[in-house]
């Protein structure tokens, strides 16, 4: 249908949208760099393909452009206007400006939430609910000494003390500040680190490295048991691309540059590493690298640990990388390996040598309805055994479905509108598809143009021997498009009673549909038991395919009108989903990371000895703890 | 529902309403009845799948085919024939629920239920629960077995009430029954053989067909957890192949949960007393037919009382085993393929099927006549044979009795009318009911004997004798459906009596050798051991028969009645139990064939009944020879093993011996293990 028509201009618009989206991130930066001070930074390699004054996403002082209590820029938000109509405000995403009529129909039917109770977030950050730092006098003097721009304001400290994690942002939400750094450092190369990491040791400061601060896992959290000055080591200001390698196809890269700028400077050589995990406006290479990221273009591009070519961690025993940049080795256990997944426990990440690819040439998106669930799931299970899976292949669920159509923004002609109704019809009435079931598959193509359209024939075929109906691009554009917005969306939500969260596992393909329906009936009893007032939102998509199984997304969110302690509930709804997920094969986590908050399950995963493995490499590389975030063992 | 009916005793009970379903039926056309619109609201979850499908899916499924090239392999046969084999034993096995077939047999069964009893009174807040359920989860139905009219009994009220019509699976005998076997099939029956052994392929077929329909939740599971029939009207320890297919979705993650729904059927009076009691008696049953099922169509000229379906509170699966099974461990092995179930598992299923019997037995209604039956066997047989028992003492024991039971918290079903029907007309109605049993002539009862229709020789005194013993094994059958409700107390009652001492210590050690000794007779929950005693102290308490203090165990001077009844409702077990391990230890061989044993055995009992040597006619139960033969494999002093036609058991005299000397209070108690569980 949708698909047949859009003509040969159609699919380079689209393609260039994309594009826009990307750089679309990028407004408004100009006037966050006029505050970094540049400390030039002796580096080898000294020739760098773009210099810091170009311009970079996140400045020094985060608090000029990003909000301290929910998730992303300051001027970028859900609300509901005047009128009562939700409404996304700002100027970088697609859908911002724009009118979403459906949203508020669908946010009070599902959550049974009110315009009328409101549970607004505190204002501003009282810097009097901060803690005064414990400083340890002699290595601030040694610091100073160095040159490394450091902080200990209240408010750097209180925006490096956390992640994403609900109960994280609930308690500031509420003006409750923790444990926090004492104090923030902003090393601008990698001889900056190995300066900051020997000092620390000589005198026993705790460091906790800090990338984009997108962690879901409890992972920069301090530990509250921890006595000693805690110093956060901001890698946001090393975000250099060193050197480009079109030989070899490789890029030099300096570890805290984010995301976005890594595939913008990258683009604009014509080059990109097709690493695009969901939180890629903010999130770091060394965060990547640290928590063994992944990435939505995986089936093209690989996951970190297949994209990372060579590694240089500083630890307090020194500095730990490869010799050479052999595409593979055979020389014991990788000792890439041992960094991967380290989440800070071993050091910081300071350089990352990874692999790059030309551009595609083509980009088109498109989408797949299903009668139901069970055949979609059936579908991708095809897609990935005949290994034909599109650049991204994501399956929703009918809530998930529901809640990408409500977030449809208003139609600009009488016609669209006159088509939406059409298609409708056709998928409800003709084909018979029942509303409440059907599920929507959203793809991404990508690559030669001719390559392009005959992959997607050919996974149009699959899908439609299993009853699956082409829908068109905008669907599927539509559901990536959320994945950056839905973050958002929680900030929304908490302004109305309504929590939520994601998480994630990786599942054998035979269990994919047993998981899913037991993880959300298990999140519906649980709520139900722990006195929830509201039947909750319990939904999933299957976001990755493998070869032997598939990546598992649940959204969780709930109205706690009427309980005392929600956050507390929350936890214990989430951590029953977890019980589940193991009890049904899936894994403790494909992509976010143990951090604190799985740290209980990681016994049983690993085994003891496996354990005591890690712990060993614990002890030698880092025998008096400074790097003491406590994550994973 | 007109005639609703409350139970005139509040124990246990928060007022639950009975409402006999046949009392619309009296009222209005069975046809009309038969042929109402059916529209159930099924399991949401199911997907409308043919029985065709259903078997489809089973010969496809990928165990199947695992083990059918395995089978091969082993055989060397090829894989083809194996699968045709397995579609045999599937074509053998299936139910073919029909609509039509249900309407029929609903008809038909109107008809009869009618005919048979004055009502059948079914818990409707049950009944709603129920409905409920099925619609979230594959739901098990889990009735206990008295009687083949419990075959259909479930059916019949679920197609009354609009509920998913259950699979139920049945031994294989009466799928050899002409028509009978059809319509049962129709109506949802499949088929199971009996002795299954280790025929792999039948296992995997069965195994697999039962666990599509949990899985798929197509319709609700009905079976009998105890396996059998009761042939003594007891529970019985139940089987766990079963009770482990139909888990074992729920352990694998294939359902979110499964909903086990114990239904608790009590009868006033069983169809297949008469026969039951032969069958104990040696004399074998006949075989299932439908000749045999005619003949027994007299059976349909008497009255049989009215019959209680208590529709047990919903119980999850899930719910139950939290904590006891770890279900990660399916996690490396393909949940398809065959796996030995591992000892948690096989503990855990254990545990639940005899938790659900005994939630069963919770369940149960117990009408006057079960403990008429205690009292009339703890009378010497002669007085009940030869000068018959004043029906006054009788019935003042029993009024006595009713207060006990009532206060170790028993459902009665004692009829109290507008207060103005004496508890005495309910006794003498319930006497005149079983007629077959007793009878009353001037103000005495007496137990009733066969006649023989043609008595043109004279009988020998074993022919009277097992005349006398079908009456009091009848007897012993209805007394039997009032034990569970004692049987705790009375172990306590029975170690206080033969160890003689007050530790509270000593008398757990002797209560749970007794346990252990008489798990086969009674259904006890597997690890429940100090709860038990802990019950039986808190009721033997309540009634005012023991004072128990932090130590100690003290009789009270009124509490002697109670105690010299309950030690004398056990007496015929432990005789029983001591005539068999006398006769195992005195023997010169080790080792015994089956069959010869049960028959030396009983040819023992009788010697020794006619010597006046041994007063209880229960000692020749066979179902209690078999008992003590499983007891002592359990206990490890008998070993089974399978000797060219039959099983032999091998003994170990010296082991038996031991027991025995307990059991006769020849050990001390402190002798004993204290540890609860620690087997002897």
């Amino acid at each position: 249908m949708a698909s047949n028509s859009s003509g040969g201009s159609d699919r380079q618009r689209v393609a260039q949208q994309r594009l826009r989206i990307i750089t679309g991130h990028l407004q408004g930066r100009e006037e966050g760099d006029s505050t970094i001070i540049a400390a030039e930074c002796k580096a080898e390699g000294s020739q760098t393909y773009v210099s810091r004054e170009e311009g970079k996403t996140v400045p020094r002082r985060r608090q000029e452009i990003m909000k301290w209590n929910g998730w992303g820029y300051s001027d970028t938000k859900f609300l509901f206007n005047k009128k009562g109509q939700a409404e996304f405000t700002g100027k970088r995403y697609r859908l911002s400006g724009m009118i979403i009529p459906a949203l508020k129909e669908w946010f009070e039917g599902t959550f049974g939430a009110s315009m009328q109770h409101k549970s607004p977030a505190a204002p501003v950050l009282n810097s009097g609910a901060v803690q005064p730092p414990t400083l340890n006098e002699a290595f601030l003097e040694e610091l100073k000494s160095t040159g490394i721009p450091f902080s200990h304001d209240a408010e750097d400290r209180v925006y490096r003390a956390h992640g994403h994690c609900l109960h994280e942002i609930f308690a500031l939400r509420e003006g409750k500040v923790g444990r926090v750094p004492d104090m923030v450092v902003w090393p601008n190369c990698h001889d900056d680190v190995v300066k900051i990491v020997e000092l620390a040791c000589k005198h026993d400061v705790c460091l906790i490295p800090y990338g984009g601060g997108t962690s879901v896992s409890s992972g920069l959290e301090c530990p509250t048991e921890e006595t000693r000055c805690i110093v956060s080591v901001d890698t946001s200001q090393m975000n250099r691309i060193l050197w480009i390698d079109e030989k070899n196809l490789t890029a030099h890269v300096e570890a805290g540059i984010v995301g976005q700028d890594l595939e913008r400077l990258l683009n604009e050589s014509g080059y990109c590493t097709g690493h695009e995990p969901d939180s890629m406006e903010f999130s770091s290479l060394g965060g990547w690298v640290a928590t063994r990221a992944s990435g939505m273009k995986k089936n093209i591009y690989g996951n970190i640990e297949d994209l990372v070519v060579h590694v240089k961690m500083v630890t307090p025993q020194g500095v730990i990388e490869k010799s050479c940049r052999g595409p593979r080795m055979s020389t014991g256990p990788d000792i890439h390996h041992f960094i991967m997944g380290s989440e800070g426990t071993l050091g910081v990440v300071t350089e990352v040598t990874m692999k790059i690819r030309p551009m595609p040439e083509y980009q088109k998106y498109g989408s797949v309805v299903f009668p139901n669930f069970e055949q979609g799931v059936a579908c991708l299970r095809e897609v990935a055994k005949q290994r034909c899976a599109p650049a991204s292949i994501r399956l929703m669920d009918n809530e998930q479905f529901k809640f990408g159509h409500a977030l449809k923004p208003q139609v600009s002609s009488m016609f669209t509108s006159f088509l939406d109704g059409l298609k409708k019809f056709y998928v409800t009435k003709f084909k018979g598809f029942d509303p409440d079931r059907l599920c929507v598959a959203t793809l991404l193509f990508e690559g030669g143009r001719e390559k392009v359209l005959q992959h997607e024939k050919q996974v149009y075929d699959i899908a439609a021997k299993f009853g699956g109906l082409a829908a068109g691009e905008d669907n599927g554009q539509r559901g990536y498009m959320l994945t950056f917005v839905i973050a958002y969306l929680r900030d929304l939500g908490m302004e109305y009673y309504v929590i939520g969260e994601s998480f994630e596992t990786s599942v054998p393909w035979d269990r994919v549909l047993d998981i899913c329906r037991n993880v959300k009936a298990r999140i519906i009893g649980e709520c139900k038991n722990k006195g929830v007032q509201f039947q909750p939102l319990s939904t999933c998509r299957v976001t990755q395919t493998y070869d032997t199984g598939a990546c598992v997304y649940f959204y969780f969110a709930f109205n706690y009108r009427g309980l005392s302690d929600p956050v507390h509930v929350y936890e214990q709804v989430e951590r029953a989903a977890r019980e589940e997920i193991l009890a049904n094969g899936g894994s403790l986590s494909h992509h976010h990371g143990v951090g604190k908050l799985r740290k209980e399950w990681m016994r049983e995963t690993v085994s003891n000895v496996g354990m005591g493995m890690l712990q060993s490499v614990k002890d030698y590389v880092d025998p008096k703890n400074i790097f003491g975030n406590r994550n994973l063992l | 529902m007109s005639n609703t009916y409350r139970e005139s005793c509040g124990a246990g009970l928060e007022n639950e309403e009975f409402v006999d379903i046949l009392e619309e039926r009296r009222h209005s056309s069975d046809l009309g009845h038969a042929l109402r619109t059916f529209s159930p609201h099924p399991y949401k979850g199911a997907e409308s799948c043919s029985n065709a499908d259903l078997n489809k899916a089973v010969l496809e499924s990928q165990y199947l085919r695992y083990i059918a090239k395995e089978i091969a392999a082993e055989t060397g046969s090829s894989v083809e024939e194996v699968r045709e084999e397995a579609c045999g034993i599937l074509e053998e096995m299936s139910q073919n629920l029909q609509l039509k077939c249900i309407r029929l047999m609903g008809f038909t069964l109107s008809k009869v239920l009618k005919r048979l009893y004055s009502g059948i009174f079914v818990n409707m807040e049950g009944l709603n629960m129920l409905q409920q359920s099925i619609q979230e989860h594959p739901v098990i139905l889990m009735p206990n077995h008295r009687s083949y009219m419990d075959f259909l009994i479930i059916s019949y009220i679920m197609f009354t009430y609009d509920i998913p019509m259950p699979f139920i699976a049945a031994g294989i005998p009466l799928a050899g029954m002409k028509l009978v076997g059809q319509v049962l099939r129709r109506s949802g029956a499949f088929f199971i053989r009996r002795a299954i052994g280790s025929d792999k392929l039948y296992w995997a077929v069965l195994s697999e067909y039962v666990r599509t329909i949990v899985k798929t939740g197509i319709a609700p599971l009905e079976f009998f957890v105890e396996g059998l029939r009761s042939r003594t009207l007891k529970s019985v320890m139940p089987k766990l192949g079963m009770m482990h297919m139909v888990m074992e979705p729920f352990f694998k993650g294939e359902v979110y949960d499964i909903t086990l729904i114990p239904i608790s059927i009590s009868y006033d009076r069983v169809l297949e007393e008469s026969l039951l009691a032969h069958e104990l008696l040696g004399i074998p049953k006949p075989k299932e037919s439908t000749t045999a099922l005619l003949k027994a169509s007299k059976v349909l000229q008497e009255d049989y009382g009215s019959m209680h379906v208590n529709f047990g509170r919903p119980m999850s699966v899930r719910h139950l085993c939290e904590g006891k099974i770890n279900r990660c461990q399916y996690n490396l092995v393909p949940r398809d393929l065959p796996q030995k179930p591992s000892v948690e598992v096989q503990a855990c299923v254990s545990w639940l099927a005899n938790l659900m019997v005994r939630v069963q037995e919770e369940g149960s209604v117990m009408g006057p006549w079960a403990l008429m039956a205690c009292l009339l066997l703890q009378a010497p047989t002669i007085v009940l044979t030869e000068e018959g028992l004043p029906w006054q003492e009788l019935t003042d024991k029993t009024l006595w009795l009713r207060k006990l039971a009532l206060d170790f918290g028993a459902r009665l079903n004692w009829p109290s009318g507008q207060g103005q029907a004496p508890d005495t007309d309910v006794m003498s109605s319930t006497v005149a009911l079983h007629g077959s049993v007793v009878n009353r002539k001037s103000g005495r009862v007496f137990l009733v004997q066969e006649e023989e229709p043609a008595r043109n020789r004279p009988i020998s005194p074993e022919e009277e004798m097992i005349s006398t013993a079908a009456a009091v094994l009848m007897l012993a059958s209805y007394r039997n459906m009032s034990l569970y409700i004692f049987v705790r107390p009375a172990l306590l009652a029975t170690a206080l009596h033969i160890t003689k001492t007050t530790q509270k210590d000593e008398l757990l050690a002797f209560f749970c050798f007794l346990r252990d000794v008489f798990s086969n007779e009674f259904i006890f929950i597997p690890g429940n051991s100090s709860q038990d005693f802990e019950e039986a102290c808190f009721l033997l308490k309540k009634c005012g028969a023991i004072h128990v203090s932090e130590q100690e165990v003290t009789v009270s001077d009124a509490g002697l009645e109670v105690l010299s009844f309950l030690q004398a409702l056990l007496q015929p077990f432990i005789d029983t139990y001591q005539v068999i391990f006398r006769y195992l230890c005195e023997n010169e061989v080790h080792v015994h064939a089956e069959k010869q044993f049960l028959t030396a055995v009983r040819n023992l009992a009788t010697e020794l009944i006619l010597s006046g040597e041994l007063h209880t006619y229960e000692a020749l139960s066979s179902d209690t020879h078999k008992n003590v033969l499983s007891a002592l494999q359990r206990l490890d002093t008998v070993t089974k093993s399978r000797a060219s036609e039959q099983n032999e058991y091998t003994v170990n005299k010296a082991a038996v011996r031991r027991i025995d000397d307990i059991l006769s209070g020849k050990i001390p108690p402190q002798m004993l293990h204290t540890t609860p569980e620690a087997k002897l």
